[in-house]
């Protein structure tokens, strides 16, 4: 019996007593209503922002003298197809002054615009085209939005849960003999 | 009779076999020396020691199917390696291997013929083999070729002057143009002309590299740029015809250059007595001594340096050798009138 | 293809297509041109062509199963993202791991680090013509492989980390190997620089070429010795350091002008830093456990994280989300250094020659299976 899939990422807030570094309060201090939750784990500072802001924050975040994020490490994704905006759209930062880290996330609906960020960091360019391709997640205002892993005229987002994860190839692997009555089908009813 | 037909046919025919056998094996060496520089092998596998991988390789390259691209021009792409591999055997007929011999009781010379202006016939027939390479490139109608041919001509043409220019300075220490009458000069002013003319040597040597198309100067196959150059579309023994005249312009190159600089088929310091004893050596194996010498450089130089970019090699060859060469006309004409 | 008319003769710029069957691209990639003569005025780069979908396997494939397939992204250095996978992981459960393994760790990613670095000197060096250079390297990449065949069994995949520590101790008289090795690779080292590094035709070729400066490398997301070459002393190993590098004295090169030449210098001054760490690693390798406290099943809490390590390509970094339901992480991302530093090749070439294009695929140092995953 497999589990029902989770609905979100837990996000669990900072435990208490524990003191907010000055490079995630200063985003809202900076600028007001940017922060809809600070999260903690691991060791890890998250930050979810909406797509609104996130361009305001990212220049933020890179302009700041004590935030200084200046590395956009990683643009990713992931996935919850229970929840109505069923994207996180992950920014991992890195500020090569200071050595600190900070993930950006950012909530999307299907086919709801995320600005790109690549204005900001040029080396988001790819890592968002790798977003739009695998997760068809829509970000506009990108210089080059293309597919970029798979083929240009491919269907689908793959890594999106609801993908399939059979096709054509793994029916060939499991079972020829459906795969080539397929093929016959296929063959026959383009010569009528 | 005998004197006019029999003899020149018989050394023709004995000379571009020797120098077709001379250049299989040519590949073999190359492909031993850079192993062995390279801390391999090489070909191990057929003969004793791969002796007889030339034998092999002949063998794969004739069977191998002679594919002409739909797309490519028939009769220029067909004509093209022809155009190299010619111009490349043809030299041979100046070449002194040796001088005047007794054999069997008639009275050879060990070289087909001695045309009086035999320097102006190499310089002149070996240009001609850059056609062939331009030619072969365009027929292909591909994009790699055409920028090596490109590249080939450019490189041939800027080149051909410092050669040329450095032979000028060669023809007036010779004061002939005549092969055999340039290493008997070197006989009668009792030394070989690289103790004369170093600068002259070393720019001969730079501009004989890039001549024939060979690393750290071979721009026009870059395999690692252009994939191969202009022979990419070529197949079978149309591709091994380029092959071929490559190694055989090295030997060209190799005994112009022993000719010229390294006295020919003279002993080292001939006119010295107590080095007499080096007479003993046949003149020939002399000759072939030192091409080999000035061949294995060649293939040391291969193994050991990264390659030219094309921009850097036409800077080096316009302004530095030759203005050197020039330069060093100038300079010999100048020591000639005065002493 | 643009005209220019109204000269006397029309041109035309010429589009070429380098790759994906192309013996300096270094796999499948795939690069368009487009050029004045031979001049680069811009260029696109296709990628995909080796894209296997590792990140969906790895949502389908046990905690334990992903650490083989993170072997086939970048295959040169298939330790080095085992290492960082099961830091990922450990850091999610909050495993300790212990003393021993983290110093065998670190001495085993500076085995890779060499192996990656020799591959791609050997490669770099045979795109610019130098192919003796090529065997040499290689030949030392040997004696690493047979030391990871000594070690796990096998030759490029090694699978040869496990979640919580080691899958076992290194065999007897291994260590001993590894510094005899140390001893030979410091005198090939000097080999190669005498081949290369004061040769006036390599000078002529790497100087100069692909420019970078500090502030764009960064902007770009360069990571690892290309980031260094432009004079950023970024590494992971010192600015967030992980398995035993805090304990290890070495150096971070830099290099000033972000050519070509300054990557090549800062590799190879990396090989003597890795054998200066390796020595250390092996000489103080401390007795114990070689496994952390692992649970019988690998099922970590619900969380993600984000953690990244210094790869012979630059940041290799793991991006994982856990249900904390299944056996098997609900998002698995990598962050590969090849495909963030091949992001700079368009900007790299621009302007340079198509002899300078195999030049700086290979300055990079990319490997397409982790380009394309």
């Amino acid at each position: 019996m497999k589990p029902a899939p989770p609905s979100g990422p837990t996000d669990p807030a900072p435990p208490a007593g524990m003191a907010v570094p000055a490079f995630v309060s200063a985003i809202e201090a900076a600028i007001p209503g940017s922060v809809t939750q600070v999260s903690y784990y691991v060791g890890d500072w998250a930050v979810i922002v909406p797509a609104d802001k996130l361009l305001e924050v990212a220049r933020f975040l890179r302009d700041s003298r004590e935030t200084a994020f200046d590395f956009c490490s990683d643009v990713t994704a992931s996935d919850w197809p229970p929840r109505p905006q069923r994207f996180d759209v992950v920014y991992c930062l890195y500020s090569t002054k200071h050595h600190h880290r900070i993930r950006l996330k950012v909530r999307a609906a299907d086919g709801e615009a995320v600005p790109s960020v690549s204005g900001i960091w040029p080396a988001a360019n790819w890592l968002e085209r790798e977003v739009y391709d695998l997760f068809g997640v829509n970000i506009t205002g990108h210089p080059d939005r293309r597919r970029i892993l798979m083929p240009e005229d491919w269907q689908g987002f793959p890594q999106r849960k609801d993908y399939p994860l059979e096709g054509p190839g793994e029916l060939l692997m499991e079972n020829p003999l459906d795969w080539l009555r397929l093929k016959q089908a296929r063959e026959e009813s383009e010569i009528e | 009779m005998i004197d006019t037909y029999l003899i020149p046919l018989v050394k023709i025919l004995f000379v571009l076999n020797a120098t077709l056998i001379g250049v299989t094996y040519m590949v073999l060496l190359e492909r031993k020396v850079i192993a062995w520089v390279q801390v391999r092998l090489g070909p191990m596998r057929v003969g004793p020691y791969g002796i007889l991988q030339p034998i092999a390789d002949a063998v794969k390259l004739i069977l191998k199917e002679d594919i002409t691209p739909t797309r490519a021009d028939k009769w220029v792409f067909t004509a093209a390696p022809i155009i190299v591999m010619v111009p490349a055997l043809i030299t041979f007929a100046v070449i002194p291997f040796g001088p005047v011999v007794n054999l069997f009781g008639r009275q050879v010379p060990l070289y087909i013929t001695d045309v009086n202006v035999g320097l102006l016939y190499i310089v002149s027939v070996a240009s001609i083999g850059v056609y062939g390479i331009i030619l072969g490139g365009w027929a292909s109608n591909s994009k790699f070729p055409l920028l090596a041919s490109l590249r080939a001509s450019a490189q041939l043409i800027s080149y051909e002057v410092a050669v040329t220019m450095t032979l000028v300075s060669m023809i007036m220490t010779a004061g002939t143009l005549s092969m055999v009458k340039i290493v008997e000069s070197q006989y009668d002013q009792h030394l070989w002309f690289i103790f004369v003319q170093p600068v002259a040597f070393v720019l001969f040597f730079i501009g004989g590299l890039a001549e024939t198309n060979r690393a750290p100067f071979d721009m026009a196959e870059a395999e690692q740029e252009l994939t191969g150059g202009f022979h990419t579309e070529y197949s079978g023994m149309r591709f091994a015809l380029f092959f071929l005249a490559e190694y055989a312009n090295m030997i060209v190159v190799s005994s112009v250059a022993t000719t010229l600089f390294l006295g020919g088929w003279l002993a080292p310091f001939p006119n010295v007595g107590w080095l007499s004893f080096l007479g003993y050596v046949p003149s020939w194996m002399w000759f072939l001594l030192k091409t080999f010498a000035f061949l294995y450089v060649f293939l040391w130089v291969r193994a050991t340096l990264p390659r030219y970019r094309y921009d850097q090699l036409m800077r080096l060859g316009w302004k530095v050798l030759i203005p050197i060469a020039i330069a060093n006309v100038v300079v010999t004409g100048i020591v000639k009138v005065l002493f | 293809m643009t005209t220019h008319t109204g000269q006397m003769f029309d041109t035309e710029e010429l589009v070429i297509n380098m790759g994906p069957q192309h013996p300096s691209t270094h796999g499948v990639l795939r690069v368009v041109l487009r050029l004045d003569g031979e001049k680069v005025v811009s260029s696109d780069v296709v990628i995909g062509y080796l894209h296997r979908g590792i990140e969906k396997l790895s949502e389908n494939r046990n905690w334990t199963q992903i650490i083989l397939l993170t072997d086939r992204m970048d295959y040169v250095a298939a330790a080095t993202n085992n290492v960082g996978y099961c830091q990922t992981v450990e850091k999610l459960m909050q495993i300790e791991v212990p003393r021993r393994a983290r110093y065998i760790r670190t001495a085993i990613c500076e085995l890779q680090r060499i192996a990656s670095h020799c591959l791609w000197l050997g490669t770099h060096a045979m795109d610019i013509g130098a192919m003796t250079v090529f065997l040499y390297a290689f030949r030392e990449r040997e004696l690493i492989l047979d030391l990871f065949e000594e070690y796990c069994g096998a030759r490029l995949t090694y699978n040869s980390m496990r979640i919580g520590g080691l899958p076992l101790d290194i065999p007897v008289g291994w260590d001993r190997k590894v510094l005899e090795f140390c001893t030979i690779m410091s005198e090939k080292v000097d080999e190669y620089e005498e081949l290369l590094t004061h040769n006036r035709i390599w000078l002529e070729r790497t100087r100069g070429i692909g420019v970078i400066t500090a502030e764009q490398a960064i902007a770009i997301g360069l990571s690892g010795p290309p980031l260094r070459g432009s004079g950023v002393p970024r590494d992971i190993r010192k600015d967030e350091p992980y398995a035993a590098y805090d304990e290890m004295k070495f150096d971070v090169p830099v290099g000033t002008s972000g050519d070509t030449y300054d990557r090549y210098l800062v590799r190879l001054e990396e090989f003597r830093q890795s054998i200066r760490i390796i020595r250390q690693a092996i000489q103080g390798l401390p007795e114990g456990p070689i496994v952390g406290k692992v649970p019988r099943l690998i099922k970590p809490p619900a969380g993600e994280t984000y953690h990244a390590i210094e790869s012979p390509k630059g940041e290799i970094g793991y991006f994982i989300v856990s249900d904390g339901k299944s056996t098997n992480p609900y998002r698995f991302r990598v962050r590969p250094p090849s495909f963030c530093n091949l992001q700079a090749l368009p900007q790299l070439i621009k302007g340079h020659l198509v002899a300078d294009v195999v030049a700086l695929i290979g300055s990079i140092d990319v490997v397409l299976g982790e380009v394309d995953r």
